[in-house]
């Protein structure tokens, strides 16, 4: 029990990933989660907006239920397996967000300067996330997958299309980490 | 109810990726700055053992549950698309720290900043709907 609630390392989460990849597939179908965002949108009614959400969203529905396990995987993770959530971060980094201004950098998965009450109920904090989810929304359907269905499924299986993808993810994570943070905050 | 080994499996990889930190902003924002190898580790670590997985079913070693072969659906090609789609996605991502499943996973740790970021994911999706034909691949 004591492992279950320590912090798993690094080296324990690529074939725990690589397992769930399998059974997946092993389930019939192709890993993935951001088509879910196209498909909720198809349940929410844009299918009268447009043709491209003209879709039987039935045919998701396995891909709906992997969501709802998410969801319940999630509050179970932060309820009862984290009691600690301090992350054993590089003393650079905890030093470099500490002089941006952030508090109790990696004493918490989430830092309280994005997720905390007083920064979504800003109405910069509010733009930072909503913002956010639409670029992660369009991007991944623009793109065809995320961090799922091109960084592991689509390298894994060496798909041309997902390096170039990954390729992207990183010049976009590169360009917000190393210029668009530090002028937010 | 076929479905519910999606469920399962969805509470599985929700709790992996939480106890592994792959959905701390911390680890992204780390990640992002070259500052640590954890998620290189977890993210290379799960390409390569997938790719073993990818050849057993390629040649087919492994077979799905109804005994018909593995076969990963191509992904669409554009060189545009996936590109300039990938680093606008990777722009939310380094920003807000969370990638597609996480979103989901994390409504569990901090419910009304990951609905913000569902909400704006599901209108990024919507946006990219009314427009897609007329985007470049």
């Amino acid at each position: 029990m004591d492992f279950i609630l320590q912090p798993w390392p690094w080296f324990i989460g690529g074939p725990l990933i690589a397992i769930s990849l399998l059974l997946y597939f092993y389930f019939g179908k192709n890993f993935g989660a951001s088509t879910n965002f196209e498909t909720m949108c198809t349940i929410l009614g844009a299918d009268k907006f447009s043709d491209y959400f003209k879709k039987d969203w039935k045919d998701q529905a396995f891909a709906l239920m992997f969501v709802v396990g998410l969801i319940i995987g999630g509050f179970i993770a932060a309820y009862y397996l984290i009691p600690n959530q301090t992350i054993d971060l590089n003393p650079q980094t905890v030093q470099e967000l500490t002089d941006l201004g952030f508090s109790n950098v990696g004493n918490q998965y989430f830092p309280d300067e994005i997720f905390g009450q007083n920064a979504y109920t800003s109405m910069k904090g509010f733009l930072i996330l909503i913002v956010s989810g639409i670029l992660i929304g369009f991007g991944t359907r623009y793109a065809g997958g995320c961090t799922s269905g091109h960084a592991i499924t689509g390298l894994s299986s060496l798909q041309l299309p997902s390096l170039l993808a990954v390729i992207g993810f990183f010049i976009g994570g590169i360009i917000a980490t190393w210029f668009i943070i530090p002028i937010l905050f | 109810m076929k479905n519910i080994k999606f469920l399962i499996l969805g509470i599985f990889f929700a709790i992996v990726l939480s106890k592994v930190q792959a959905i701390s902003w911390y680890r992204f924002y780390e990640m992002f700055k070259f500052q640590s190898f954890h998620m290189f580790g977890i993210i290379g670590g799960a390409v390569v053992i997938s790719a073993i997985f990818m050849q057993l079913f390629k040649y087919g070693k492994i077979k799905d549950i109804h005994g018909n072969k593995i076969v990963p659906k191509p992904k669409k090609k554009g060189f545009i698309s996936t590109i300039f789609g990938g680093t606008l996605f990777g722009l939310g991502w380094g920003i807000s720290g969370a990638c597609a499943a996480p979103v989901f996973v994390i409504l569990g740790f901090e419910l009304i900043p990951a609905l913000i970021l569902l909400t704006g994911a599901l209108l990024g999706a919507f946006f990219y709907g009314l427009i897609s034909k007329k985007l470049p691949n």
